[in-house]
């Protein structure tokens, strides 16, 4: 029976019976969970779709080489995330740190084109919150998609901190990874809503 | 501050202040006391607004309350019996036993879980504090919409309820993802899936059915909360938007939630009935694959709440069916759970008691639910007593029923005192006497055509009597409860000492010290079978002798084990979230200062363990 106690006390805490780290698992199920919250906020757009009673259509106000250029941006950011992890694990920190950074600026500018996007939408084609049910439920679940992406660089940012002040190395690896999971997840629900809402006639 | 001292075990106590130690715990076995008793007290709260409701309908034409007070409390004794009591009940069962039966010496997050706590104490405290200021939460439990629109329910009692519960739900899910990665990942060597308790199973499929339903209300709330706030339109009939959604929305959660409720109780049993029969559980992979089969089905019967909305005859048949299938495995399980008791050498103590109790309560329980899962006649009963009477059965008879069981099974590994048995028997007689007193003339009532929720009825209908037998059982019940909190009194005073295994037990649990050491296992033991407990001290009945006693524990082998620091950042993080919820209904620098903590907490939460301090960890 002892041999177990001190392998046990010996061997990454952190480390389970499925062989996954507890973090990344933990992620892992809390995308899981996120799914469902992006499922019934699109399904709630899918529902009234079409039913407005008034108010601008979505063919009337979608700019949609502006939103393909922030796709664009999103799926550019997957790129930059994978690199920059490749980079820790190579132990080439200050790659990864930049990487990082590029990453969190193109979130960042993924964010920006929305708050111009939803700016217009409410300035110039009269599109609300409270406009009509597309308004409503247009604003939400992208307006969420943009809370999700603004955590996201949050995130990256306070990693890219650490990196400059030496606080992260390749031990850091699976924290790293935990948040390219996160990035990478939100970076496809973008192309589902992408796709449903502005592709899909 | 203590914080790193406590990497060795035993020596916090002495120089911290106690309430301090409790606020900043880390321990699962800590967190499960105090997710316990406060479910208890809610559990009482919850208990009083069913009396005062009982009284009022006791005779026609009552003026005990009025008709507002009345939707106060009907709609707060539910979410709070929901929300407040059973689900946290069942978590104090999640937090102290898992640990316990899969031989880990803490849950995956210990400081995750200490937030899940605090946030739902927090959010039940806020929920509460509606009765103080006035205006508690007064749309059913189920709020549906669009009677839940600032045009029909002004005040900000709504905004109480929709705000409370989605604080409820963060803390539910939070807990979910830790529960479930404990119990995936943290499993004594040698305990496969197949050999982890039928309680263990049953909880991982309740955290699974938490964090894939809980979106859905989380999203309902969500619009619920544009809606009173922000000017959108979801709810609004007249800019075509459908009080539908929300019903569609609510019930994806609500009726996987039923399982969320009941499940945990079925573990309890599957685990009290082995050891009180003192023979393994029936077929216990088919009463495993039956708990997932109830998870899965669970997700596409949520329209059977809505068949008086005329979704047409193909979603009317379609969710009839799916209905009628998720007995077929409720079915399975009763059978199992009788089949475990035939040939037993059965013990007749408090915790079977209340077992048998769920095991035939539920069955009626689940009975009626057959019967309301035909369209046909789901529109006659619904929005009677007669589903008020169903769904006791099923979470009075069966939640409760199984929770207490629980309660009398585990308290000696809580506490090291057994409960008394005489005062137990007298609970649990006085509580299956009551409960059916209470609620069997319920579904006459129903079925005569009593309404749910009326707050008084005219004397020349024909529901005085039962109403009148209904209110004395209610009272009963209260003294069930009575008789319980004075067994638990008692006990603590001088109640009968008990080693680690009072019950002769199968599982883990019952191998360390009761109450267990804050490390639980001296040792983390390997795992053969399910019962493993059991066959190390008798074999397996096939000429495998039981095993060998391992050698005492050494002080070394102790000290070498290192326990988590405890940490404040929880108890301040889940005031953050308070502060910004609850902002929406004060001002906007309100919201701003609890997002700005609440970020500040979550960056110093994980950041607080980023490097481990010199000379400890790995």
């Amino acid at each position: 029976m002892s041999e177990h106690a001190t392998t046990h006390a010996a061997h990454d805490p952190n480390l389970g019976n499925t062989g996954l780290d507890h973090r990344k698992m933990g992620m892992w199920i809390f995308l899981g969970s996120d799914c469902m919250f992006f499922g019934s906020l699109i399904g709630t757009y899918l529902a009234y779709k079409g039913k407005s009673l008034s108010g601008p259509t979505p063919y009337d106000v979608f700019n949609i080489p502006l939103t393909s250029y922030s796709a664009a941006l999103l799926l550019a950011s997957s790129l930059t995330m994978v690199l920059a992890l490749a980079g820790l694990q190579q132990h080439r920190i200050k790659a990864a740190a930049g990487w990082l950074l590029a990453t969190a600026i193109l979130g960042l500018h993924f964010v920006l084109n929305q708050v111009y996007e939803f700016a217009s939408f409410a300035l110039h084609e009269g599109l609300t919150l409270s406009t009509s049910l597309f308004g409503s439920s247009f604003f939400v679940l992208t307006g969420f998609h943009g809370a999700h992406v603004t955590g996201g660089v949050l995130w990256l940012l306070i990693l890219v901190s650490l990196a400059w002040r030496g606080k992260l190395d390749a031990r850091d690896y699976t924290k790293v990874e935990i948040a390219g999971l996160y990035w990478h997840f939100v970076d496809i629900v973008w192309i589902a809503i992408f796709t449903v809402i502005y592709l899909i006639p | 501050m203590a914080t790193h001292a406590a990497f060795m075990p035993g020596a916090e106590t002495e120089r911290q202040n106690v309430l301090w130690s409790w606020l900043t715990t880390v321990d699962h076995k800590r967190i499960g006391i105090l997710y316990g008793s406060s479910a208890f007290i809610f559990f009482l709260v919850g208990g009083i607004e069913a009396l005062i409701m009982r009284v009022q309908l006791a005779r026609p034409d009552n003026t005990v309350v009025g008709a507002q007070t009345f939707n106060e409390l009907f709609t707060m004794h539910g979410t709070t019996m929901v929300f407040l009591a059973i689900m946290p009940m069942s978590a104090a069962f999640f937090n102290y036993m898992i640990p316990l039966m899969i031989g880990a010496r803490d849950v995956a997050f210990p400081r995750l879980n200490a937030l899940s706590y605090w946030i739902f104490i927090l959010g039940a405290l806020f929920l509460n504090a509606s009765w103080l200021l006035g205006v508690a939460p007064d749309g059913g439990w189920f709020g549906y919409a669009n009677l839940s629109s600032a045009q029909f329910s002004p005040t900000h009692s709504i905004d109480f309820w929709m705000l409370g519960l989605q604080i409820l739900g963060i803390s539910s899910m939070l807990a979910g993802f830790n529960f479930i990665v404990t119990i995936l990942n943290m499993r004594a060597p040698g305990m496969t899936l197949m050999r982890m308790p039928v309680f263990i199973w049953m909880s991982l499929v309740t955290q699974f059915l938490l964090v894939l339903a809980f979106p859905a209300i989380t999203v309902a709330l969500i619009l619920l909360m544009f809606d009173r706030f922000f000017g959108t339109l979801f709810y609004v009939p007249a800019a075509g938007g459908d009080p539908l959604l929300w019903q569609h929305l609510f019930w994806i959660f609500g009726h996987p939630e039923v399982y969320i409720l009941i499940l945990p109780a079925m573990g309890i049993v599957s685990e009290v009935l082995p050891t009180f029969a003192r023979k393994p559980l029936f077929g216990a992979p088919v009463v495993i694959y039956s708990g997932i089969m109830i998870g899965f089905f669970g997700f596409g019967v949520w329209s059977h709440h809505m068949f008086s909305v005329g979704l047409g005859p193909v979603a009317d048949s379609a969710f009839s069916i799916s209905t009628m299938l998720i007995a077929v495995p409720t079915g399975v399980k009763i059978l199992n759970w009788i089949s475990t008791l035939w040939g037993g050498t059965i013990r007749f103590r408090t915790p079977l008691y209340f077992s048998l109790g769920f095991i035939a309560m539920f069955t009626m329980g689940g009975l009626s639910g057959v019967m309301h899962a035909a369209p046909p006649v789901d529109l006659q009963q619904t929005d009677t007593y007669f589903v008020v009477a169903h769904f006791h059965y099923v979470l009075f008879g069966g939640s409760i029923f199984g929770l207490f069981s629980g309660a009398y099974y585990w308290w000696p590994k809580i506490t090291g005192r057994l409960l008394d048995e005489r005062l137990g028997n007298l609970h649990f007689w006085l509580m299956l006497i009551g409960f059916n007193v209470t609620f069997f003339p319920q579904h006459f009532l129903g079925l005569i055509g009593m309404p749910r929720r009326i707050y008084t009825y005219a004397p020349d209908l024909g529901w005085n009597f039962w109403n009148l037998v209904s209110t004395i059982g209610a009272f009963i019940i209260a003294l069930a409860f009575l008789v319980f909190i004075l067994n638990v009194i008692k006990t603590a005073r001088a109640g009968q000492v008990t080693g680690p295994d009072p019950w002769d037990g199968r599982t883990l649990e019952w191998s360390i010290p009761s109450p267990p050491p804050v490390y639980n296992f001296a040792r983390v033991p390997t795992v053969h079978d399910r019962d493993d407990f059991w066959l190390e001290k008798y074999g397996d009945g096939h000429g495998a002798a039981p095993r060998a006693r391992p050698a005492p524990v050494t002080a070394a082998e102790i000290a070498a084990i290192h326990m988590p620091a405890t940490s404040y950042w929880p108890i301040v993080l889940a005031l953050g979230m308070l502060l910004m919820l609850s902002g929406l209904m004060v001002s906007t620098y309100q919201i701003i200062a609890g997002g700005l903590l609440t970020l500040f907490c979550m960056y110093r939460f994980a950041m607080e363990h980023h490097r481990p301090p010199a000379g400890h960890g790995p």
